[in-house]
């Protein structure tokens, strides 16, 4: 087959900054963020959309990019655990995790942290989750657990990452307009 | 592998056409996991990202036209009063993220008889409409499944949209699974109440090589309702028609004991998830909304 059928040229926006690459047309997101732009953040836990340890944010949406082919995404604005910190200060996801100690080995810690960035986001608009009741302020432990479901914790850190993402939910009126 | 990315839904039928092996892909969710496992490597993979239609839904006076790739959170979010059976199933499948790709017309195009889609689309009355470059057509949902993991589709057709009856009464679904999130149903149950027509409808999951609906028990159900008046009068199912109903719906089944498992652990199970969302949906009727103002 003519070679060129096999790669793509892409154009991503990772973090705020622009990439053109020419890419093989198998390579999944999650490979080419951590082999091609170096951003090691996003973990291969199981590459088949079951551990969550690869969530990043694309287009503002929380997904696995282990499940995303590269060249689906041209075009896309992509948030990795790398760029939610504005370079001085952390997100205050991450700033909730630290305080929480909502970790242990911190292998899923980047999965998670993006994924509460984005059920945070999913809750300011007022999305429900399959457990929110009525008008209820979305922030109950049943409602993180159910929120946080798509990503798991070797280490069994649960109890403070619900306290971390809790308390992440209480303060996000204040911030959550920057949140990318 | 080739990437073939059409604009729009008359590039993507060409391109099918001229390549009827050409694996289509939208949320990726199925396919991927194939390509990640190598448990599939097709040669050219046609991406429907680009395609807005299938990505847009419109509510009809009787049907809701819901294009092949809304994800199941825009389901969830957007059509809650209009599909609540399906709505209630998409919150079940995978995990948030799964559920931000993932849609109803890949669920469809994987045809697993442990797909939730299905009950809740069998149970409202649903038609797929597939396309080519040689014309559309209608699949009533029913026909669509054609064997385990295997449908309807011609090599050179897309889904490009499902068409389902907007709920006119009260629709439940319910799952057993070893927990809450990212479990592939060890069986699925859908029902629906249609006060207009006074008849209902279910769909079964993972018990039988594809999705079924179980006929007998929604003729003795209807028939049972009909006869005590029930439908007028709101009273109480008695538990002698409800568990007769259940026994119907597990004859519909034709489980298989697996990883997940057993076939009798199925029917048993399948009986509880069928009386008990007959007594969610009866409370629901008799309680208000879908009133007996039509009665
Ligand atoms: C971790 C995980 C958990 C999951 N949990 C569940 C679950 O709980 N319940 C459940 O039902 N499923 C589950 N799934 C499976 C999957 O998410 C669903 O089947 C989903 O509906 C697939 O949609 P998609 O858009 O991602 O499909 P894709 O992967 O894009 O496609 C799936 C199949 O459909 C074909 N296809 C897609 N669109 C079209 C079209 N328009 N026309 C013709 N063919 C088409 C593709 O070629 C492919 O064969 C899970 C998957 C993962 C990875
Ligand atoms: S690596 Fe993507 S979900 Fe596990
Ligand atoms: S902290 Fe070790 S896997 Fe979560």
């Amino acid at each position: 087959m003519d070679s060129r059928l096999l790669t793509s040229a892409v154009t991503l926006r990772v973090n705020g900054t622009v990439h053109r690459l020419t890419l093989d047309n198998r390579s999944t997101l999650l490979d080419t963020l951590r082999e091609d732009l170096d951003l090691t953040g996003a973990k291969k836990g199981c590459d088949h959309g079951q551990c969550g340890s690869c969530t990043v944010l694309v287009d503002g949406r929380r997904v696995n990019c282990c499940l995303l082919l590269t060249v689906a995404c041209d075009g896309s604005e992509i948030t990795t655990v790398e760029g939610l910190s504005d370079g001085w200060s952390l997100h205050p996801v991450q700033e909730a995790f630290l305080a929480r100690d909502a970790f242990q080995c911190g292998y899923c810690t980047p999965g998670q942290v993006c994924s509460a960035v984005g059920a945070l986001r999913e809750m300011a608009e007022g999305r429900p989750s399959a457990v929110t009741v009525g008008t209820e302020p979305p922030s109950g432990a049943a409602e993180i657990r159910e929120r946080m479901s798509g990503n798991l914790c070797r280490c069994a850190a649960y109890p403070n990452i619900v306290r971390a993402v809790g308390d992440a939910a209480e303060r996000a009126a204040e911030w959550w307009e920057r949140t990318p | 592998m080739e990437f073939l990315r059409p604009a729009d839904w008359t590039e993507a039928l060409a391109a099918k056409a001229a390549h009827p092996s050409a694996v289509p892909i939208a949320g990726g969710t199925d396919v991927m996991v194939e390509i990640n496992f190598g448990l599939r490597r097709p040669d050219a993979l046609i991406d429907l990202n680009r395609i807005v239609e299938l990505r847009e839904w419109e509510v009809g006076a009787d049907t809701v036209r819901l294009g092949a790739a809304v994800p199941y959170s825009r389901i969830i979010d957007e059509l809650p009063t209009e599909l609540p059976g399906l709505a209630l199933a998409a919150h079940t499948v995978g995990s948030p993220q799964i559920r931000n790709r993932g849609g109803v017309g890949g669920n469809l195009g994987a045809a697993s008889p442990a797909g939730d889609s299905h009950p809740p689309l069998l149970a409202a009355g649903a038609e797929v409409e597939v396309a080519s470059v040689r014309g559309t057509r209608r699949i009533p949902v029913e026909e669509f499944y054609t064997g385990v993991k295997r449908n309807a589709l011609a090599p050179d057709e897309l889904i490009r949209c499902v068409h389902i009856k907007r709920a006119d009464g009260p629709q439940q679904f319910s799952k057993v699974g070893t927990r809450n999130a990212m479990v592939i149903a060890v069986c699925a149950f859908g029902l629906a109440l249609h006060p207009a027509t006074r008849t209902v409808g279910t769909g079964l999951g993972s018990v039988a090589p594809t999705p079924v609906r179980a006929g007998a028990a929604e003729r003795f159900l209807e028939q049972a309702l009909d006869e005590a008046g029930l439908w007028d009068s709101g009273g109480v199912v008695p538990p002698a028609v409800a568990g007769k109903f259940a026994d119907l719906v597990v004859a519909a089944a034709n489980p298989i004991d697996d990883v997940r498992g057993t076939a009798g652990y199925r029917r048993h199970a399948l009986a509880v998830l069928a009386r008990r969302t007959l007594d969610w949906v009866w409370d629901e009727y008799r309680g208000k909304e879908w009133g007996r103002a039509c009665a």
